[in-house]
């Protein structure tokens, strides 16, 4: 039996999206612009969207396979995907079924696509306006504890408190998005770029939590083009290799409205995942040239790089400086296009094809000569996903 | 602000599920009691409500009163308002407590007192019941307070 494993068998062949804009500023309806970064996706890898035969997604996304396949004239479906649960935490989740599917013969180009026009559907960052809650959500809602925000902030702060990390910390992490999104016009924060000054000023949304710690609510779509390595060496891009990826979390972390009672709460529940995702891989951390990781909130990309083995989190307020996180030249440039914060929420899919951007040198904040680059999906929430990207020269 | 709830009116108000799994804690509160599950053969209690005990796996949880008492294990101070019913509530603090005669169960609830006060991690608290008697239904929230 052939070894278990993606490394090397699958490759991203396509990236696209559509404009970004700011939520509920979106002047198409959600399913024309899901349709659109699909048909870019296609544009860019080289690919018939006739030949699209298996679809995955993440957070419950409105528009399903069947309606799309048939919308966009698909000869034939074969793979049909939700990754469950974990709002953000299911983009490399869905990157990662898209892959297995092809490995295991189900699909031959799958794409992974996630579609946001939260100006025509609810917002994330708003409480719940029913009259009653039952179940987990009464525990917290009648609290006044009930946005995404709110959730996440006791699990930050309980960190911090352990290893005695201050602001500073989560200011750099925000900056190095902000930074990085000055150099790409995609960025919704092109244009506004944010000083140590203006964070420190900003108000609080929700200790630890200043305004800048939280990323944007967007408008918007993006999709990602897979096929098996070999067919991609033969389409118009650059192949990016999926090398690795884990979805999941620990021992019993709870979902998110009684994520309070979670036994490890001081967690971004990737302390199973990096292990599992660098043997698939063959590599360490010190491999990865750079790295996107979903900003919710910046205390779980804090959390998240200490799990993903970057630094000791009692490290965390050396390592965690500006010039350290920046591209070209620093230790580990981080969040290159703008990421959450300052590119697009576009709950994490932009993440993805940065990373991809990255192998084939397209950033707009290249790394020189990345080979290896990761890709973290959703920390703090379950279950959470993180995969990592090879060019050529790490097959 | 009415003087005797930490937050105004107007939010989503607890009820149990249809199936009534949390109806025993829900309905301790409005007796000023605070109950959790425990696993009558190995001791072990588990909150929030369960169907099954995850350390046996039986299906026979029972309900039991603990001392109403914890520690603060983590907390988050709110200053922006997610709901209509919160405009003028801002700051309010959420504290995350720990029951550790209870294997360390966790709960959420308010630390009353002062909003801006500081909050200090693994401080002693005890349970504030705060009854709503003109809820529809009535119903009791779980607050904290520093002892």
């Amino acid at each position: 039996m052939a070894e278990r494993s993606l490394r090397g068998r699958v490759a991203v062949a396509g990236v696209g999206e559509t404009t970004y804009y700011r939520h509920g500023q979106a002047p198409e309806p959600e399913q024309v612009l899901c349709l659109k970064a699909i048909l870019a996706a296609c544009e860019d890898a080289g690919v018939d969207p006739a030949d699209i035969d298996g679809f995955a997604s993440y957070s419950n996304d409105r528009n399903d396979p069947p309606t799309l396949a048939t919308a966009l004239g698909c000869r034939e479906l074969r793979f049909s995907n939700m990754q469950w649960g974990g709002g953000g935490g299911g983009g490399a989740g869905a990157m990662a079924n898209a892959a297995a599917a092809i490995v295991g013969g189900l699909a031959d180009c799958v794409v992974v696509y996630r579609a946001l026009a939260q100006g025509q559907f609810g917002r994330f960052g708003q409480g719940p306006r029913a009259r009653t809650v039952s179940g987990d959500l009464a525990l917290s809602v009648p609290y006044g504890q009930m946005s995404p925000a709110q959730w996440y902030a006791p699990k930050a702060m309980r960190f911090m408190h352990e290893h005695g990390i201050g602001q500073e910390a989560l200011r750099a992490i925000a900056l190095a998005s902000y930074h990085h999104a000055q150099a790409n016009p995609r960025a919704v924060m092109y244009g506004r770029p944010l000083t140590e000054a203006a964070y420190d000023a900003s108000r609080w949304i929700t200790e630890p939590f200043h305004l800048y710690d939280c990323c944007q609510e967007n408008d918007g779509a993006a999709a990602v083009i897979l096929t098996p390595a070999e067919r991609a060496k033969d389409l118009k891009q650059r192949p990016a290799y999926v090398l690795g990826a884990a979805i999941g979390a620990g021992y019993r972390v709870h979902s998110t409205p009684a994520g309070f009672a979670t036994p490890d709460l001081a967690s971004s529940h990737f302390q199973t995942l990096a292990p599992r995702l660098y043997a698939m891989a063959g590599l360490g951390p010190a491999d990865v040239d750079v790295v996107q990781a979903y900003e919710n909130f910046t205390g779980g990309v804090l959390m998240s790089l200490v799990e993903h083995g970057f630094f000791a989190a009692d490290e965390a307020m050396d390592f965690l400086k500006l010039d350290n996180l920046i591209a070209p030249s620093g230790k580990l440039p981080l969040n290159t296009s703008g990421g959450n914060l300052a590119e697009c929420y576009m709950h994490g899919l932009e993440l993805q094809i940065e990373a991809v951007r990255q192998i084939r040198g397209q950033s707009t904040s290249q790394v020189p000569d990345a080979d290896v680059s990761l890709a973290i999906a959703g920390p703090m929430v379950t279950p959470v996903s993180t995969i990592l990207f090879g060019s050529e020269a790490t097959l | 602000m009415s003087p005797h709830t930490y937050l105004p009116d107007g939010l989503p108000i607890p009820v149990p599920e249809h199936n009534r799994l949390s109806a025993p804690f829900w309905e301790g509160l409005r007796q000023g009691v605070v109950r959790v599950q425990r696993n009558p053969r190995t001791g072990l209690h588990h909150f929030p409500p369960q169907w099954i005990a995850h350390d046996d796996r039986g299906f026979d949880l029972e309900w039991v009163e603990v001392e109403p008492r914890g520690r603060i294990y983590s907390w988050t101070r709110v200053w922006h308002p997610v709901h209509p019913a919160l405009k003028d509530a801002c700051p309010y603090i959420v504290v995350v407590v720990e029951l550790p005669h209870a294997d360390g169960v966790r709960m959420l609830g308010n630390l009353l007192g002062d909003p801006r006060q500081e909050v200090p991690f693994g401080a002693e608290v005890e349970a504030v019941f705060e009854h709503h008697p003109d809820g529809e239904p009535p119903f009791s929230l779980l607050q904290w307070r520093l002892t």
